[in-house]
């Protein structure tokens, strides 16, 4: 461990450690970025999508005679018309399938019943409300407690061979080793939460303008992806089009966390009607669709069992889950983990045995279960645990940090084999919550917490000393849809030094252009200014499976480093041919070969790069490009401890962070200025989702939380401040030592929150309030009263 | 998403848009600061046939001193009440409330008078208006009404103006050296609206005496909701924590919560118990010129 | 109906329904497209531009309200080739991340440094406080707003 990387290159090469300013934010800034919704094609049409008013109930018939009368109207698409076509349904990414506009069932409030396309979005929407639709409602099932009832009705009674709303199971760990821990046990501490419905809501909303050409039968689909080539093979599968067809364009994305994952029916829908007739159309959702139908997270019932010596050792873990999956299981995650990664809720600490039993079930709520800036249910897992810790610790009459300092994996334990599975590339736990120790004066704040407050307010303070799991991964063990979790990198250098990097991932925010170029800079030497980094046409770029669950600097990152230094030892040749020297006395340093112990007798690589296609030697290939596919040969752990205070109002139940303090170590910084904006985003997520944002649904299945009026995202002005420190303990495995950034804060932040606010109350005799953490559920909490949603 | 189609007209006068209002009839509406009314007809909420525009019409934007009260034009935005000196000086019970009425932006568009003639029982404004015992003037082309605020909030969503009628000023009383409010406004984010409101004012007499109490509830019932059992009671007495606890329980009894994701019922209660003392206390303390 | 409108101190005339948005005349009609819009309840800022300079959302106007007045959109910012100090801003403390919100942010900083050179933290999260960003966590917004302000300042005294 350092405490931080030093750069080698000059600030303004760019190369690894370097904070250069973002290259894309020129356009930005200056209203000049492209995102979807700026797309105006000639002839293009708008689509506007008829949904469903209730959450569960059978269409008798659908009356749209009226609708495709009005002026402007060009078609009205329902489920009959598509499953003439075969298109009334399509897969999911978790091996399930999901019906694009429903045929015989709605099963949640929300979903597509049909689709008009219109020459003006306006007479779009008009049109929508002039069809009718006759249902005959069904009884709404509104929480997997409720699917798994004797007798509850049966959502996905279409599904051959489904009896029951059991969406699926699943185990990891050893139950045995785990019953004979708890066997050992002097004490047991429990927790049941609820990590509530969540939506990634990135500032812009999903859509597509499928532009299929009616002579050539290609399609140019422009669409909000996270993941463009894995789109169009599934669209290929899909739609039933030849792959060579398809050209996916993912241009600017306005924010994706995980939302831009799934393919929508809307998608699918407005492709279907491009292809028809022969037209673009274009379907942009409003934010109340994108809410209410697409691409959902969390909503994991969670019970916990921690078994503990009563010196404060850990000795096993238990875990089980009940997910609401909504009506299709939908949850993008890799085929073999059917509760995603959850099962790395042993979290940062070193005990013998664990077992996590998950079980799915349908409900009447729109389907979804993305990774929202997640690695795969990595932050409920990291929830469950960071909570559980904390309950321990108190149950046994100690110091959550002391507790947590006393069960840590120690670094030497590193690579370290989890109980479930896992092998922690690496890791210093201890040193990342001492920093956040110190940084925040926790004694100081303890001190504090017991003088008595003037205004009767409550000191709290909460921990989280989370690890996650990112960068999935090797070929192994991951594939999403049958596709490996791959990524790939394509870079060549041009006659004049300058470069272009294709890339298989798409930024939406994360600064791609930018952070990317440092890695080139860093290997090769050339400025990051001369590098321009190419995303999201799939015809343009090479393979891979994109942008979520923080894979692109693990995997994308490592293919960049390595097709980068595969192009250094061709220069490396290329040098020698024009030093009249051996490759093996050639030394490298940032952008130059020169002869070993003759600085001055040397090559720049931009004068390497015009040799590679002027003056190469006979035996050697013209150019100077490569392409690498990475297949990472483990994940990466990126960790970090978050201290938070909390001021707590008894009387209204409100509570403010005094103060945050996060120390993340995410192994080598590449650049740390994006990196800290990347952590500063997830605190402000964690929070959002520890004090406001949620989605819940009455008992009629009808959603709470489908505009930003009820579906609270924090402003400038509740966010908190926060203070950053960081530790760096590069991962081994990397080939720059990185280990992704993007979701750390989103992951380990809630339970920070949540714990400080149990802390504030624990002497009050509260045990848990779950998020989100309302006043008026504190309140409850501290006046005793059932509050319910 | 996109509202329906409706016609439009805007009147560069007073005279002009009272003609057109009365032309539309009832299926006519004013559009004001349309921060209410627009997100309600994108919704589809709303579909009004006939929209008359104020917005060009700048006689009505004007927040003035008159007679001892303040006169506060139907073009008047929030952002110009939280701006101006004169209500800063002249009625602390406005001043405290303006910066919490929706968001900055939404605050240059919104008016106060669109506000108080919406009578949406979430709103800020009429509660403030109810504990200051404010008047609302209407006028149509046929003459000019004075309404107090109480009988012109009728009911949900449902305000006293007949058709062919608009709020063209609010007639507020300004504060003297011996009273002074405010409103507290429990939201669970800025833009959001109050889980619970409480506007409170109180005029002290000579001898330091409650001459005239104010108070009034926001989103604790289907209107904004003004509690002149407290008002009473405390009328004539001095001022005390006892008296403000009687008063915050009387609040608390009074309203009508409804339980919803702001919370349930009870905690509603609590909170109007809780910021109706601390209101009380605040008013008070500038009414002593304490503050 | 037909509207006149000076946008960025260009004049347009167009015709346009009663009923269309602001936004949609300003992206659509116009091909002004770095307005954008981020929600359908006027919550989220992402559609701000500046009426008579003054912020609003326009999503939650009608075209035809614009009619005789003046606007200013992202596009408008630049002066003279040159980036105004809050642009510059933006993009070298990180104020940005997918960019959606930037133009809504900008425009609102725009106006706060107008009308208060010299803003506190606290007021200018309290100006920012009808924009939502999803991605920054608004810390390096705020920073790049006041360090705008004292670049201005900078150029007055210079
Ligand atoms: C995101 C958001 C958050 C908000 N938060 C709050 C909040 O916290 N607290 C709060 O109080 N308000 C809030 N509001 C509402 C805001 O304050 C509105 O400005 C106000 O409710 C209505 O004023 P307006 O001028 O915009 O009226 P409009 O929307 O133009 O009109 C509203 C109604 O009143 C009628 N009307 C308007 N003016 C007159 C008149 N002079 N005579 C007769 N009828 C008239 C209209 O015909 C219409 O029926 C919020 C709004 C938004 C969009
Ligand atoms: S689009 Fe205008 S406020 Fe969200
Ligand atoms: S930068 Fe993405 S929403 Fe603000």
């Amino acid at each position: 461990m350092t405490t931080t990387h030093q750069p080698t290159t000059p600030f303004d090469m760019g190369g690894i450690g370097h904070s250069v300013r973002r290259k894309e934010d020129d356009r930005f800034i200056q209203g000049a970025g492209r995102y979807l919704d700026d797309i105006q094609l000639p002839g293009m049409l708008h689509m506007a999508i008829l949904r469903s008013p209730i959450a569960h109930g059978r269409i008798l018939s659908i009356d749209a005679s009226e609708a495709e009368a009005m002026d402007g109207v060009v078609a009205v698409v329902t489920g009959e018309m598509l499953a003439a076509h075969d298109l009334a349904w399509m897969p999911t990414l978790s091996g399930d399938t999901q019906a694009v506009l429903a045929t015989d069932k709605v099963r949640y409030q929300g979903q597509e019943v049909a689709a008009v396309i219109a020459t003006d979005p306006y007479i779009a929407r008009d049109a929508v409300s002039a069809i009718f639709v006759d249902y005959e409602e069904l009884p709404a099932i509104t929480s997997p407690q409720q699917a798994l009832e004797e007798g509850a009705v049966l959502i996905r009674d279409e599904k051959e061979g489904q009896t029951d709303n059991v969406a699926y199971t699943w185990e990891a760990g050893d139950r045995e080793a785990t019953d004979e821990a708890f066997a050992k046990a002097d004490l047991v501490v429990t927790l049941d939460t609820h990590y509530p419905r969540s939506h990634p809501a990135p500032l812009e909303t999903c859509g597509v303008v499928a532009d299929v050409d009616p002579a050539t039968g290609e399609a140019t689909i422009y669409l909000t992806s996270q993941a463009p080539h894995a789109h169009r093979t599934l669209f290929a599968i899909v739609a039933g089009l030849p792959e060579e067809k398809i050209r996916i364009i993912s241009p600017d994305i306005g924010g994706g966390f995980g939302n831009k994952v799934p393919i929508y029916p809307g998608y699918v829908v407005a492709t279907a009607a491009s292809l028809l007739i022969g037209k673009p159309v274009k379907w942009v959702e409003s934010r109340s669709e994108n809410l209410i139908s697409t691409g959902f997270a969390r909503d994991f019932h969670m019970h916990g069992e921690l078994a503990l010596t009563a010196d404060g050792k850990i000795l096993g873990l238990r875990a089980s889950i009940l997910s609401d999956q909504g009506a299709f299981y939908a949850d993008a995650q890799p085929t073999r983990f059917r509760a995603g990664l959850f099962h790395i809720c042993t979290g940062s600490y070193d005990f013998g045995a664990a077992h996590v039993a998950a079980k799915g079930a349908f409900t009447n709520k729109a389907p979804g279960g993305v990774a929202y800036r997640c690695s795969f249910r990595v932050t409920e897992a990291s929830y469950l645990i960071e909570r559980l810790v904390q309950n321990a610790a108190y149950e046994l009459g100690m110091d959550p940090a002391e507790f947590r300092m006393k069960n840590f994996i120690r670094p030497e334990q590193f690579p370290y084999l989890s109980p479930t599975g896992f092998v922690y590339d690496s890791g210093d736990y201890h040193t990342a919550l001492r920093k956040a120790m110190e940084m925040i004066d926790y004694e100081g704040w303890r001190r504090r917490q017991r003088e008595p407050h003037p205004e009767g307010k409550l000191i709290g303070i909460g921990i989280a000393s989370f690890t996650e799991v990112v960068g999935a991964g090797n070929s192994r063990t991951y594939d999403i849809a049958g596709l490996k979790m791959i990524d790939s990198a394509e870079l060549r250098i041009h006659p004049t030094g300058k470069a272009i990097l294709k890339l298989g991932v798409k930024s939406q925010g994360q600064g791609h252009e930018t952070t990317f170029a440092q890695i080139v800079a860093e290997e090769l030497g050339i400025p990051f200014s001369d590098v321009k980094v190419q995303e999201g046409d799939t015809d343009n770029t090479p393979y891979g499976l994109g942008t979520y669950a923080s894979r692109s600097t693990p995997v994308a990152g490592a293919a960049t480093a390595v097709v980068a230094r595969q192009i250094r030892e061709k220069a490396r040749r290329l040098a020698a041919h024009l030093l009249e020297a051996s490759p093996d006395d050639l030394e490298w340093e940032p952008g130059r070969f020169f002869v070993k112990g003759v600085p001055d007798k040397g090559v720049t690589i931009q004068e390497i790069a015009f040799a590679a296609y002027t003056d190469f030697p006979e035996d050697m290939e013209a150019g100077l490009e490569g392409v690498h596919y990475y297949d990472p040969p483990n994940m990466t752990y990126p960790f970090g401890s978050y201290i938070v205070v909390v001021e707590v109002d008894p009387e209204d139940g409100t509570w403010k962070v005094l103060d945050m303090v996060a120390v993340d170590d995410c192994g080598v910084r590449i650049n740390p200025m994006i990196v800290e904006g990347q952590i500063t985003g997830g605190l402000t997520e964690g929070f959002a989702k520890a004090n406001m944002q949620w989605i819940t649904f009455d008992e009629n299945g009808n959603c709470i939380g489908s505009n930003f009026l009820d579906y609270l995202v924090p402003t400038a002005w509740e966010t908190p401040r926060f203070r950053l420190g960081e530790t760096v303990t590069p991962s081994p495995h990397h080939p720059i030592g990185a280990k992704g950034v993007g979701e750390s804060a989103t992951v380990g932040s809630p339970a920070a929150y949540v714990n400080a606010v149990i802390d504030a109350l624990w002497s009050k005799g509260v045990r848990n309030i779950d998020m989100p953490v309302l006043p008026h559920r504190v309140w409850g909490a501290l006046n005793g009263v059932e509050v319910a949603p | 998403m996109y509202p329906p189609a409706f016609d439009y007209a805007v009147p560069r006068s007073l005279d002009e848009a009272l003609d057109l209002l009365a032309e539309v009839g009832d299926e006519g509406r004013v559009l004001a600061g349309g921060q209410s009314l627009i997100p309600m007809m994108k919704l589809r909420l709303a579909a009004p046939a006939h929209l008359v525009d104020i917005n060009e019409i700048s006689e009505l934007s004007y927040i003035r001193e008159v007679n001892g009260h303040l006169a506060i034009g139907a073009l008047t935005r929030h952002a110009d009440v939280v701006r101006s000196e004169i209500v800063g000086a002249g009625c602390s019970t406005m001043a405290s409330a303006a910066p919490w009425v929706a968001d900055p932006l939404v605050r240059n568009r919104g008016t106060v008078c669109g506000s108080v003639a919406h009578c949406d029982p979430e709103g800020d404004w009429n509660s403030v208006m109810l504990a200051l015992g404010a008047e609302v003037v209407a006028r149509s082309r046929t003459g000019e009404r004075v309404i107090p605020i109480s009988d012109f909030v009728v009911d949900f969503f449902t305000n006293a103006l007949e058709p062919g009628e608009m709020v063209t000023e609010l007639r507020v009383p300004r504060d003297d050296e011996r009273s002074g409010g405010c409103y507290l406004k429990l939201e669970r984010k800025i833009g959001d609206y109050a889980t619970v409101g409480v506007a409170a004012h109180l005029r002290l007499d000579e001898r330091g005496r409650i001459g005239r109490a104010g108070l009034a509830l926001t989103s604790v019932a289907p209107v904004n909701l003004e509690v002149e059992e407290a008002e009473r009671m405390m009328a004539g007495q001095e001022p005390s924590e006892e008296l403000f606890a009687e008063a915050a329980e009387i609040a608390a009894r009074t309203c009508q919560p409804q339980s919803d994701v702001r919370g349930p019922a009870e905690y509603k209660r609590a909170v109007v118990r809780a910021y109706t003392r601390r209101a009380l206390h605040q008013a008070l303390a500038t009414a002593r010129g304490e503050r | 109906m037909e509207v006149t409108v000076t946008v960025n101190g260009v004049e347009y005339r167009r015709e346009t329904e009663p009923r269309r948005l602001l936004v949609d005349f300003i992206r659509t009609d116009l091909g002004l497209t770095g307005t954008h819009i981020g929600c359908d309840t006027t919550s989220c800022g992402a559609c701000t531009v500046l009426l008579d300079g003054v912020p609003v959302k326009s999503c939650t106007m009608f075209a035809v309200q614009a009619n005789g007045h003046e606007l200013t959109t992202v596009e408008g910012l630049r002066r003279d080739g040159e980036l105004s100090p809050v642009q510059a801003a933006f993009k070298e403390h990180h104020g940005l991340q997918c960019g959606f919100c930037t133009p809504g942010m900008m425009l609102v900083a725009t106006a706060l440094l107008g009308a208060n050179p010299d803003p506190t933290e606290d007021e200018v999260r309290w100006a920012l406080s009808g924009n939502i960003c999803r991605c920054t966590g608004y810390a390096n917004i705020v920073k790049a707003i006041q360090s705008a302000a004292a670049t201005m300042h900078e150029g007055v005294r210079a």
